[in-house]
C-alpha cells in the first residue's frame, strides 16, 4: 500500500508553478501598493506587505499538510467540513466583527478570519460528495433541489452578513450542475433571465414586455404550425412580464442604494453627460482612479515601486480588491496581460485535469475549483477595468488577506492532491 | 457542449481582458509624462536673478527679499481677528475678503494673504504670527533698483501672462519674466534656470517624499550678472535735461557701437514697479496717454529726420559723382522747380552756397539741387532712386538695426518701387519727391537710427550695430556687435561733409552752442508734425532735432536728440547735445547758464495744446 502510494504520487507541476508565480507576483504588488513610499522592512507586520509574507509562508505549511493527508479524507469528511463551515458562518451573527459594513470576520486578537472564504471550498467539497453519491441523480428535480440547497445555505448566510459579492461566487457552482447533466433549458433559462433583467433595467419593463409580446405574436402568426393553441405562448408572455416586473421591483426595492448606483452607472441609465461625469467621480471614484492608474501604465509600466498613483494611495483599497490596478500601473500592458494569461492557463489546466479524473467526486470538485476561480477572475479584473459593475470580491492569490489566500490555497491544493491520487483510483 | 462551455468562457474572458488592457494602456493612453501627473508635485527652486551693472561697474539692479503673508485656510484655527488685523494693519473687511478668496482658490493649498510686507513689518510679524495657525510668511525675491534712472533701459519684471506662458513652457503661472528693457532682451541670461523637485504626493495632497529618490530633480542655475553699456552718470544727466519734455536721447560710442545713454522722457522711477503699489503705479503710468512714460521714445518714436538727413543727401550725391565739393548755387531764399514753378522755401539767408556752406547754413536749395541731380542721374528715376535708397539704407536707416533692444521701429526709406506703386500712371521724377532732399517727404527714422547714422559719419564710413550689452559673465560677445558694418560711401567723401558739420558749430545754425575746448560736428533739424484733433489734421509745433559727434578727430560720442514740439533744432535738442557732449567728454559741465535754461524749461504747455479744445498758435518763441 505504502509503496503503491509513493509510486503514484504525481503532483501537477504546471498548476503548482502557475500558482506560485501568481502568489509571488501578487506579493510584490501588495508590497508596492501598501508600502506607498513608506517601506520599512519586509517583516514589518504592522504593514500589509509584512503580514502577507507571513500568510504566504503559512500557506506553504498548509500545502504540506493538505498533501500529507490521505486523498480519501476529503471525500469522507466533506460533510463534516461543510457543517463546520456552516456553523462558523452562523456564529458570525453572535461573535462576528463588522468591517466595511459586512459582518464577515472573526477577530482573534488582531488576527481576523473570514469564514465565507473557507465556505467556498467546504461547499464545493460537499457538493462534489453529494453529486458523486451513487444514489444521487442530478437529472432528477428532487436531487437538484437538494444540491441547490447545499449551495444556497452558506450563500444565504453570507448574504445576511451583507456580503453580496461573496454570495455571487456561489452562483458559479452552477457550472458543476451543468457539467454533470442538468437539462439544457436551465442554461437557456439562465441566459434568458440575465438578458431580460438587463434589458428591463436599461429600457424599462413596459418596453421589454411589449417587445416580447410583439415577437411572440409574430411567432404565433407566421411560424407556428398549430395556430389554435396559444396557451404556451401566452404562458411565456405572462411569465416574462412577471419576471420583468419583478426585476424592476427588485432593483428599486431590494437592492441597496450603492448597488443601484453601481448598476445604474454600468448600464449608463443616467443620460445627462454632466451628471454621468459627476456619478463617475463620486459613486465609482475607486473605479475612476483605478482606470486612471491602469491607463497611466502604458505599454511597459512605470516600474516596480514607482507607480505614482499607487504610491500616492490614489486608488482606495488598492492592496485588496483593486490590486490589479497596481499591476496595470507599474507593469504596464505587458505585465498585466501576463497576469491575465496566467489566470487563464491556471483555470484551463484545472479544468483539463478535472476532465481527466476517474472518480466523479474529484471531477466535480475540480470543476468547482475552476468555476470559483473563474468567477473571481472575471468579476475582480472586470470590475477594476470598468467592464462590469463594482462588486467587491478579491483577486485570488493577489489580493491582500490571509483568509482569502489560505482558502484559495486549500481550494486548489485539495484538488491537486485528489489529482495526484487519480492513478490509485479504480 | 457541456464540457466546453466553461473552457470557452474562460478563454473568451481572457481575450476580452487583454483587449480591454490594450485599449486602456496602449490605444487610448498618451505616453506617460511626469509633468502631467497629478500625483507628482513639482516644486520649483528659483535661482538668483542676475544683477545689472553699468559700464563703470556701478550696480544698477540687484534683488531684495519680499515677504508675503500666506494662508492655508484649512489649517486656520479660530483666532483673535481684532489683534490679527491690527498686527497686519488691515481692517476686518479686508481680512474676510482675502481669507475667502484664498478659501475659494483652495482650502488645502497655500495662497497669498497679504503681499509685500516691508522689512520692518516682517521682523515684527514673524514673531507674532506663530500664534496664528495656518498663517506663515513666505520670502520671495524681487528686483531692487539701486538707482532712480534708466527705467526704460532697465525695464522691469512681472508675473508672466498667459500668452507668455503659452509661448514658452518654461514659465508657469506666477513666475516672473522680463517685461521691458534689458530684463526682456537678456531674460534667459538673467533668470538662470529654475530647479525642479519632483515630489510624490498622496491622495490628500500631502508630500510623501521625492519621486524615484530624486533622479529627475534638477538644481537651479543662477542667473548671470550682466554689464550694460550705459554710463549711468550721463544717463542721469540726460534724464535731468529732458525733464518736463517729451522725447529721447541716444548716445553711442562710435568706435564700438555701445549705447552710452538711452534717455526716454518723461521717465519714471523704476522702483515704482516693485512692491505693494506696483499695480496701482503701473496703471497710472500705462494710462498716461499724453506722456506715455512706459514707451521708449529713443527707440520707437518715428519722425521725419529733417535737416540732419541733408548730410546723407550730400554724401550720396558725392558718391554718385553728380556733385563735387566745388559745385555751387546761388540761393535766392527759395528753390523753384517743376513745370508748374513750385517753390521750396529756404531759410538759410541766401547767397553763394557750396557743399560746405550748404551744410553750415542748412540750405534747402542746395540739397534740393543735390538730390535732384542724384535722381536725374539716370533716365529712369526709379533706377536712380533705388541706388539712392540703397546708399541711405547702408547707414542702417529703414531697418531694425539688429540690436539687442526689445523694441524698435523700422522707419521708412522709400525706393523706386515705393513711388512706382504710389504713382502707377504718372511718370514721377526728382521734383515729385523733392521733399526727401531735406529729410521730409516719405522719410521716417527713429532717434536711435539717427544716432547710428551720426556714428557712421563720425567713423568716416562704418558703424557697429548699436547695443546695450557690455559683457556677460563668461560669455563671448555676439559677433554681430563686434564686426564693423561698412556703408556704401567712400571714406574720402566724408571729410568735406564733416567739415561742413563742424562749421555748423563754428558759424552756422548751432554757433551759439559751442563748447569750449571740444571740436563738435553737428547738424540741426526741425521736423514738421501733425496730429488729428476731432478728425481735422492740425499742425503742431515742430520737433526739435539735433545730431552731433565729438571730438571731430577720434570721436568719442555720437548723439541724436529728439525733443518733441521743441521748435527749431538748435533751440532745445542742440543745447542738450552740447551739454551731454561736454558732460561725457569732460565729466563736468561749464555751460551753467545753458544747463539751467534747459533744466528749467517745461514744454508741458505745448503738449497740452491739442487737448485744450481751443485754437492755438504753433512755433511761437
Amino acid at each position: 500500500m505504502n509503496l503503491n502510494r509513493a509510486n503514484s504520487f504525481q503532483l501537477d507541476w504546471v498548476a503548482v508553478i502557475i500558482f506560485t508565480a501568481l502568489v509571488v507576483f501578487g506579493y510584490f504588488n501588495i508590497l508596492s501598493a501598501s508600502a506607498a513610499g513608506e517601506f520599512t522592512s519586509y517583516f514589518d507586520i504592522s504593514k500589509p506587505y509584512g503580514k502577507q509574507l507571513i500568510f504566504i509562508l503559512s500557506s506553504i505549511v498548509l500545502i504540506l499538510l493538505i498533501l500529507a493527508v490521505d486523498a480519501k479524507f476529503y471525500e469522507r469528511f466533506a460533510s463534516i467540513i461543510y457543517i463546520g463551515s456552516l456553523l462558523s458562518l452562523a456564529g458570525l451573527f453572535i461573535a462576528g466583527k463588522q468591517i466595511n459594513g459586512a459582518i464577515s470576520w472573526y477577530d482573534f486578537g488582531g488576527i481576523t478570519l473570514q469564514p465565507s472564504e473557507f465556505a467556498k471550498f467546504a461547499t464545493t467539497l460537499a457538493l462534489a460528495k453529494y453529486v458523486s453519491d451513487m444514489q444521487t441523480n442530478i437529472r432528477d428535480l428532487k436531487d437538484q433541489i437538494r444540491a441547490a440547497t447545499l449551495v444556497g445555505l452558506p450563500a444565504f448566510l453570507i448574504l445576511l452578513q451583507n456580503d453580496a459579492g461573496s454570495t455571487l461566487v456561489f452562483g458559479s457552482l452552477f457550472f458543476i450542475f451543468y457539467r454533470e447533466g442538468i437539462p439544457q433549458y436551465y442554461l437557456l433559462f439562465g441566459i434568458f433571465l440575465a438578458v431580460l433583467g438587463i434589458a428591463t433595467l436599461k429600457f424599462s419593463a413596459t418596453i421589454v414586455c411589449v417587445s416580447i409580446g410583439v415577437l411572440l405574436l409574430i411567432y404565433q402568426l407566421f411560424f407556428k404550425r398549430k395556430k389554435k393553441k396559444i396557451g404556451g405562448v401566452l404562458t411565456i408572455l405572462i411569465f416574462s412580464t412577471v419576471l420583468s416586473l419583478s426585476a424592476q421591483w427588485t432593483y428599486n426595492n431590494v437592492l441597496q442604494k450603492h448597488q443601484q448606483d453601481r448598476i445604474g452607472l454600468w448600464l449608463r441609465l443616467e443620460k445627462d453627460p454632466a451628471k454621468l461625469q459627476a456619478m463617475k467621480r463620486n459613486i465609482s471614484y475607486n473605479l475612476n482612479e483605478s482606470e486612471k492608474a491602469i491607463r497611466s501604465g502604458g505599454t511597459f509600466g512605470k516600474g516596480f515601486m514607482d507607480g505614482t498613483r499607487t504610491k500616492g494611495n490614489f486608488v482606495p483599497e488598492q492592496h485588496t480588491d483593486y490590486i490589479f490596478s497596481t499591476v496595470g500601473e507599474e507593469w504596464g500592458f505587458l505585465g498585466s496581460s501576463m497576469v491575465v494569461i496566467l489566470y487563464v492557463l491556471l483555470i484551463l489546466r484545472i479544468l483539463f485535469l478535472a476532465e481527466q479524473q476517474k472518480s466523479q467526486f474529484s471531477r466535480v470538485y475540480g470543476y468547482g475549483v475552476a468555476s470559483i476561480l473563474f468567477v473571481h477572475f472575471l468579476i475582480n479584473i472586470g470590475m477594476v477595468m470598468g467592464l462590469i459593475p463594482t462588486i467587491g470580491i478579491p483577486l485570488p492569490f493577489f489580493s491582500y488577506g490571509g483568509s482569502g489566500l489560505w482558502a484559495f490555497t486549500i481550494l486548489v491544493f485539495i484538488f491537486l492532491k485528489l489529482d495526484s491520487n487519480r492513478l490509485n483510483e479504480w | 457542449m457541456r464540457k466546453v462551455l466553461l473552457f470557452g468562457l474562460v478563454i473568451l474572458t481572457g481575450i476580452c481582458f487583454v483587449g480591454r488592457l490594450f485599449y486602456l494602456q496602449i490605444y487610448s493612453s498618451d505616453a506617460y509624462d511626469i509633468n502631467n501627473d497629478n500625483a507628482i508635485r513639482k516644486v520649483f527652486h528659483y535661482p538668483k536673478r542676475g544683477y545689472i551693472y553699468d559700464r563703470n561697474d556701478s550696480l544698477l539692479v540687484a534683488n531684495q527679499p519680499s515677504y508675503d503673508v500666506m494662508v492655508i485656510p484649512r489649517e486656520v484655527e479660530p483666532l483673535d481677528t481684532v489683534l490679527f488685523c491690527s498686527l497686519l494693519k488691515i481692517n476686518k473687511l479686508n481680512f474676510l475678503k482675502s481669507y475667502n478668496r484664498a478659501y475659494r482658490y483652495s482650502p488645502r493649498l497655500p495662497s497669498v494673504f497679504l503681499s509685500h510686507l516691508s522689512k520692518e513689518n516682517y521682523a515684527f510679524l514673524s514673531e507674532k504670527l506663530r500664534k496664528f495657525k495656518g498663517f506663515y510668511i513666505q520670502k520671495r525675491s524681487v528686483r531692487d533698483y539701486q538707482t532712480s534712472i534708466g527705467a526704460n533701459v532697465l525695464g522691469y519684471i512681472a508675473e508672466a501672462n498667459t500668452k507668455e506662458i503659452a509661448a514658452d513652457n518654461y514659465y508657469k503661472l506666477g513666475d516672473l519674466i522680463g517685461k521691458q528693457g534689458v530684463e526682456i532682451s537678456y531674460e534667459n541670461t538673467l533668470r538662470g534656470v529654475k530647479g525642479i523637485k519632483y515630489i510624490q504626493k498622496n491622495i490628500y495632497n500631502r508630500d510623501i517624499g521625492a519621486y524615484k529618490e530624486g533622479v529627475f530633480d534638477t538644481l537651479p542655475t543662477p542667473g548671470k550678472d550682466i554689464k550694460i553699456t550705459i554710463d549711468s552718470e550721463l544717463q542721469a544727466y540726460g534724464e535731468l535735461l529732458m525733464q518736463n519734455k517729451i522725447g529721447g536721447i541716444v548716445a553711442i560710442e562710435p568706435s564700438t557701437g555701445e549705447i552710452l545713454s538711452l534717455v526716454s522722457a518723461p521717465s519714471y522711477n523704476p522702483n515704482l514697479l516693485v512692491g505693494r503699489q506696483r499695480s496701482k503705479n503701473y496703471t497710472k503710468l500705462y494710462q498716461d496717454s499724453i506722456h506715455r512714460p512706459l514707451i521708449d521714445k529713443g527707440l520707437i518714436r518715428m519722425h521725419e529726420p529733417g535737416s540732419p538727413f541733408k548730410v546723407l543727401v550730400a554724401l550720396t550725391a558725392l558718391q554718385e559723382q553728380v556733385i563735387d565739393t566745388k559745385t555751387n548755387i546761388i540761393c535766392s531764399g527759395k528753390y523753384i522747380y517743376g513745370k508748374k514753378k513750385r517753390t521750396m522755401m529756404c531759410h538759410c539767408g541766401g547767397g553763394f552756397r557750396n557743399l560746405n556752406l550748404g551744410i553750415t547754413y542748412s540750405c534747402n536749395s542746395y540739397f534740393a539741387m543735390a538730390f535732384r541731380t542724384t535722381i536725374e542721374k539716370y533716365d529712369n528715376s526709379s533706377q536712380s532712386m533705388d541706388r539712392w535708397s540703397s546708399h541711405i539704407k547702408s547707414f542702417g536707416l529703414g531697418s531694425f538695426l539688429g540690436n539687442d533692444l526689445s523694441v524698435g521701429k523700422k522707419g521708412n526709406i522709400p525706393d523706386g518701387n515705393y513711388y512706382d506703386s504710389w504713382y502707377p500712371e504718372f511718370k514721377w521724377g526728382a521734383t515729385t519727391i523733392i521733399s526727401n532732399a531735406i529729410g521730409q517727404g516719405e522719410i521716417l527714422v527713429t532717434p536711435i537710427q539717427l544716432a547710428n547714422m551720426t556714428a557712421a559719419i563720425a567713423n568716416r564710413g562704418y558703424y557697429y550695430t548699436p547695443h546695450i550689452i557690455k559683457s556677460i559673465d563668461g560669455e563671448e560677445m555676439d559677433p554681430n556687435f563686434t564686426t564693423p558694418k561698412k556703408v556704401s560711401i567712400n571714406t574720402d567723401y566724408f571729410e568735406p561733409v564733416i567739415e561742413g558739420m563742424h562749421n555748423v558749430y563754428k558759424k552756422g545754425t548751432a554757433s551759439f552752442l559751442k563748447v569750449p575746448g571740444i571740436e563738435i560736428c553737428g547738424k540741426t533739424g526741425t521736423a514738421e508734425n501733425f496730429t488729428k484733433i476731432d478728425g481735422v489734421r492740425q499742425q503742431l509745433t515742430d520737433h526739435s532735432i539735433f545730431v552731433a559727434f565729438a571730438p571731430k578727430e577720434d570721436p568719442k560720442i555720437a548723439i541724436a536728440i529728439l525733443v518733441e514740439n521743441g521748435y527749431y533744432g538748435a533751440r532745445w535738442a542742440g543745447r542738450i547735445a552740447s551739454l551731454m557732449i561736454e558732460k561725457y567728454i569732460k565729466g563736468a559741465v561749464s555751460l551753467k547758464r545753458m544747463e539751467r535754461l534747459v533744466v528749467e524749461k517745461s514744454l508741458e504747455d505745448e503738449y497740452l495744446k491739442p487737448y485744450g479744445g481751443k485754437p492755438f498758435k504753433i512755433n511761437d518763441k
